[in-house]
């Protein structure tokens, strides 16, 4: 893919006011997340994001429901009828029931074979800092920035509210704040961790769950984690947007799951939108030409009609 | 079942209803009601989610003001182009609508969109930078290019229309040449007003839009011929409008070729252009789309009246197309089956061939997909 073709925005060559920095970025490890949402209410606390509903879902425990201009970190909760990783033994014991919070409605009959199988998902997303950010690219204004840590950031004081960021990301993470007119997202706390600060989500994890660093040593880290899970019979552990291979040239914030990405709401095999434009002005070009082509055709025709 | 965000400002929009089950998968046929049962003649993909909510953040854009702006960009695009075709081989009753036609509808398109922005008063931060990676910046300045040359050109030709000895009529003939030079230049530049609109809508994650990029800018300048050709039908005198009876019938040939190409072409995302508001737009702009072409063909040299209706039914077609790609875009934005499922797919296709390539070698980097998960059911 060639980068010229999309511009100089993407992350992986360092570029700026010269200077050379490394690459920072997020390794959520959904792991170890126990769903407390210190890190919703820390990034809330110290980027002043005003509240986002009060609403109640009914998903799990869920109330913030997704990404968006006012959500910058989401906590996913999932409930699945289904063993934790460490707990496949294969010993072959009949399923006793230990009156475990279930799955399902009080009265429905469950499955005996899966009976006390229960595991709880939990997953902090954030907005991935793409290496190639579509929001980025399509961004008319430049309102959208690369830092000098390869994040992606809005300034506010330039966004005109165009709307176009919005359905350009393919995670659904940035969004219009509709009394504001502008649009909002994860800025990977720009304004710590010029200071030497880590991010504040990244601060109040309590698991760790969270990592903030240099990406190049988080992606070392996350794949040494993989390998314990997988050694710990936790088969389902896999990373996600840790690929510099991958359609958005790999995430700068990526995360450790548990299962098939879509279960959490991320897209399986996401790829930003810009790398198919300069086809599409191809096709463009070539439209074009058809009707400058086809007025003049019309014309011509229209003599003898 | 809807729930609203009660804020201290009171209740601030609504979200959708959404069934608790857990494991992400939707329900099948849980989703009657509320305006969206179409749905339900479509066969469930196989597909997990979070709790069927959408993977993509929804389009932020009022259909009015976008879907409008597509619709007038285009007419304006493709009415320059015929006007100066009809200029060049002495047919002013032609031009002159032509002409004033592309300048209200650009001067309309360039309204819907400083009016759709969230911060309409910094309209002017679009031409901040020259950016060829956003179709919205190339959008601005072929707006800013083209919207001064179509004004002069309609200006041009309204000061020689002054007839007489006075200044008024020198005035008219000091501006053909000018008037002439801006006529050719709106006519260049047209076609890529009309056409970059599709890049704008097919440069998202919007799977309606993005896997038609191929299609959509013919959609578009098949859509824009046909309603300049209208618009020359309904205002020109009959013996002057034939080149907008031909372009009438070429861009209604190529809107309804390539917009069906599309469809086909999409697998099953094109079914957001068949189902539900959008399917019903594009119903709509197939009928009068390929009604007003006909009557405009056969009876258009004829009568008046029914070179009007046929404009009139080629325009509303237009914006009908425009209106349907547009809510296409919006459905397939809404449901999260539409970005997952094929990217489920393409995933399936590249394992299955790395299987069948790599052999037995099992050392893979560790992606997303490496590890094989039960799915959760059939
Ligand atoms: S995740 Fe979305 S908002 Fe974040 S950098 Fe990537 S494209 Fe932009
Ligand atoms: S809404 Fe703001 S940040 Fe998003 S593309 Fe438009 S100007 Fe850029």
């Amino acid at each position: 893919m060639a980068v010229d073709s999309r511009g100089t925005a993407d992350a992986a060559p360092q570029h700026g006011s010269g200077e050379q920095r490394p690459r920072m970025g997020f390794f959520t490890d959904t792991s170890v997340c126990i769903g407390c949402k210190a890190c919703e209410v820390a990034c809330k606390e110290w980027n002043a994001v005003p509240e986002d509903g009060l609403d109640f879902t009914g998903m799990s425990y869920d109330n913030t429901t997704g990404l968006g201009a006012d959500t910058w970190r989401h906590v996913a909760f999932i409930e699945q009828r289904r063993p934790l990783g460490a707990q496949e033994t294969g010993a072959g014991r009949a399923p006793v029931d230990l009156g475990m919070p279930a799955v399902g409605r009080p009265g429905d009959d469950p499955d005996p074979a899966t009976l006390g199988d229960f595991r709880w998902l939990m997953s902090s997303d954030v907005c991935k800092h793409c290496t190639h950010a579509a929001c980025l690219d399509v961004c008319p204004t430049g309102a959208l920035f690369r830092t000098e840590f390869g994040t992606v950031v809005v300034q506010e004081d330039v966004c005109n509210g165009c709307g176009y960021c919005v359905p350009a990301c393919p995670y659904g993470v940035i969004d219009k704040r509709e009394d504001d007119g502008r649009v909002w997202k994860c800025t990977l706390c720009y304004d710590r961790i010029g200071d030497g600060l880590e991010p504040a989500c990244a601060k109040a994890c309590p698991t760790d769950s969270i990592q903030f660093g240099e990406l190049d040593e988080l992606r070392g880290r996350a794949a040494a984690r993989v390998e314990r899970l997988h050694g710990e019979g936790v088969s389902s552990a896999r990373l996600y947007g840790a690929d510099p291979d991958d359609g958005v040239g790999g995430a700068g914030a990526f995360f450790l799951l548990l299962d098939e990405p879509e279960v959490y709401g991320l897209p399986p095999d996401p790829v930003v939108t810009t790398r198919d434009l300069p086809d599409m002005w191809k096709h463009a070009g070539l439209a074009a030409l058809t009707l400058l082509a086809g007025g003049v055709a019309a014309t011509i025709l229209g003599r003898t009609r | 079942m809807t729930t609203s965000e009660v804020t201290r400002q009171g209740v601030r929009g609504e979200r959708p209803g959404r069934d608790a089950v857990t494991g992400g998968r939707r329900a099948p046929g849980r989703r009657k009601g509320r305006g969206r049962g179409e749905r339900l003649m479509v066969p469930d993909a196989d597909f997990r989610s979070y709790y069927g909510r959408p993977v993509l953040n929804q389009v932020v854009w009022a259909d009015y003001d976008i879907a409008g702006y597509l619709f007038l960009g285009g007419l304006a695009g493709a009415s320059s182009v015929l006007a100066a075709g009809a200029e060049f081989t002495g047919r002013p009753g032609l031009a002159g609508p032509l002409k004033a036609g592309a300048l209200v509808a650009i001067g309309g398109s360039v309204a819907a969109l400083v009016h759709d922005l969230g911060r309409p008063e910094r309209f002017l931060n679009m031409l901040r930078m020259v950016k060829p990676t956003s179709p919205m910046s190339v959008g601005s300045w072929l707006l800013a290019g083209y919207g001064p040359l179509a004004g002069a050109a309609a200006a041009a030709h309204l000061a020689g229309r002054l007839r007489g000895p006075g200044r008024a009529a020198a005035l008219g003939r000091a501006l053909r040449g000018p008037g002439r030079a801006a006529t050719v230049g709106a006519a260049l530049l047209g076609p890529a007003v009309a056409t970059y609109t599709a890049p704008l809508l097919c440069d998202t994650a919007v799977p309606a839009w993005h896997e038609g990029y191929r299609e959509m800018p013919f959609v578009f300048v098949g859509s824009a011929a046909a309603a300049a050709g209208g618009l020359g039908m309904a205002a020109a005198p009959v013996a002057q409008a034939g080149p907008a009876r031909a372009a009438a019938v070429l861009g209604a040939g190529l809107e309804l070729a390539a917009a069906a190409r599309m469809r086909r072409r999409m697998g099953m995302v094109g079914e957001t252009y068949r189902t539900g508001r959008a399917g019903r737009l594009m119903r709509a702009a197939t009928a009068l789309t390929t009604a007003g072409a006909l009557t405009g063909a056969l009876l258009g040299r004829r009568s008046r009246a029914a070179a009007a209706a046929a404009g009139a039914a080629l325009l509303a077609g237009s914006a009908c197309t425009r209106f349907g790609v547009f809510h296409a875009g919006t459905a397939s934005a809404a449901d999260p089956k539409y970005t997952v499922a094929p990217q489920r797919a393409r995933i399936d296709a590249a394992d299955a061939d790395r299987a069948a390539g790599a052999g037995g070698s099992a050392a893979g980097d560790a992606g997303a997909a490496d590890i094989p998960v039960p799915r959760a059911s059939a």
